[in-house]
């Protein structure tokens, strides 16, 4: 749900990270707090295990800039993907604004990325959201490792609808802005087309 | 996007108002107003050396967390919340199941004289907001987006 503010003249939107465990929806957050001007970012915040596996959410306000003199402000959070805390994902859907699907590469994760998109699908749902009407955007990571499957392959089965897609290597970078520019621009364009 | 939020000056003006008699009445340190996704929406007080936008967040994530608890245990929402620091204490609860009105306080004030203050400002709050999601409705504002063009999203990007 976007806010907007007449009166500071800001509008706020809310942007998820979604995907299956271990897949790096956490280090693209790191990635891009790392990589942005301490003026235009908040503190980022992870909820996190001991062994920082995400516990409830990482989360990180954002300050892309100003259109027609409205400061624009994403808010970006990361749901945990271990399949036991699908309470806590349900939660942190709540109110998106746009979502990233984060796959991971390595073909050991089919199954996992294909269960979290359709538990992502069903999430929505639940919430009286369509993902196929929802900004969204793909993201492949894990590009680097050499037991990644191939492309075609990974977009045949995560990306029916065929939405923009990107490949990445979240730590070092790769993809990573581009994935979170393709949202942020369909997240504004559907605001500009609701009204 | 039907549940969009939107914010008007005059709202604010009255949200922000509302606050600043809470904050006096009850002697808190600080009160923050919180849409229920985690985005600030207006504060009064102490809030200067607070990290309002994490506060909010976190405080948002926390409500969530309770109202899914809540809901498990088929209750309505926890009627608020309240944690005791040493110094700090922490009275957060729901306002028409829309925003969160969290209230900092210290031995300046008590949890008694809080809870009171709160319960006017909520009904007060509750009578804004109403207002708000009616204007929203009726749709009588002009909205910016309609004049924002491709070219200035893109512009957004261009560094
Ligand atoms: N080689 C490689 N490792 C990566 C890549 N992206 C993330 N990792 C590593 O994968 C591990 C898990 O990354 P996280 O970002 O914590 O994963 P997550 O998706 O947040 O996991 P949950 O919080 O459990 O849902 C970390 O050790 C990362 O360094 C990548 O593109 N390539
Ligand atoms: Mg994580």
């Amino acid at each position: 749900m976007s806010f907007i503010n007449y009166s500071s003249r800001e509008i706020n939107c809310k942007i998820v990270y979604y995907g299956p465990g271990l897949c790096g929806k956490t280090t693209n957050l790191q990635y891009i707090y790392n990589k942005t001007n301490p003026d235009a970012k908040g503190k980022m915040i992870s909820l996190a295990t001991e062994t920082e596996r995400t516990l409830f959410f990482d989360f990180l306000p954002l300050s892309l800039g100003e259109i027609r003199g409205f400061r624009t402000r994403f808010h970006l959070y990361t749901v945990p993907g271990q399949v036991f805390y699908d309470a806590s994902r349900k939660l942190i859907l709540k109110g998106v604004d746009g979502v990233v699907f984060v796959g991971d590469s390595q073909i050991e994760r089919t199954e996992a990325n294909i269960e979290s998109l359709d538990n992502l699908r069903t999430n929505l749902q639940e919430q009286g959201y369509d993902l196929d009407k929802l900004p969204y955007v793909v993201q492949y990571n894990k590009r680097d490792l050499p037991n990644a499957a191939p492309l075609s392959e990974l977009e045949e089965l995560l990306n029916p609808t065929k939405v923009q897609a990107f490949e990445a290597v979240a730590p070092k970078g790769v993809g990573v802005f581009d994935t979170l520019k393709a949202v942020a621009k369909l997240v504004l364009t559907e605001l500009k087309k609701g009204g | 996007m039907g549940n969009q939020l939107v914010m008007y000056e005059e709202e604010l003006q009255q949200i922000n108002g509302i606050c600043d008699v809470l904050q006096k009445d009850s002697n808190a340190k600080a009160v923050l107003v919180i849409d229920k996704n985690g985005q600030a929406i207006a504060s009064s007080g102490e809030v200067d050396q607070l990290d309002v936008t994490s506060l909010s967040s976190l405080t948002a994530g926390n409500v969530a967390a309770t109202g899914g608890i809540a809901q498990l245990l088929k209750e309505q929402e926890f009627a608020g919340q309240f944690h005791e620091g040493e110094k700090t204490h922490v009275h957060i609860s729901l306002v028409a199941q829309r925003v969160i009105l969290l209230v900092l306080f210290d031995e300046r004030s008590s949890l008694g004289l809080v809870r009171l203050r709160v319960r006017k400002a909520t009904a007060e709050l509750t009578n804004v907001l109403d207002a708000l999601i009616r204007k929203m409705e009726a749709g009588s504002q002009p909205s910016v987006f309609a004049e924002i063009t491709d070219a200035d999203i893109d512009n957004l990007f261009n560094d």
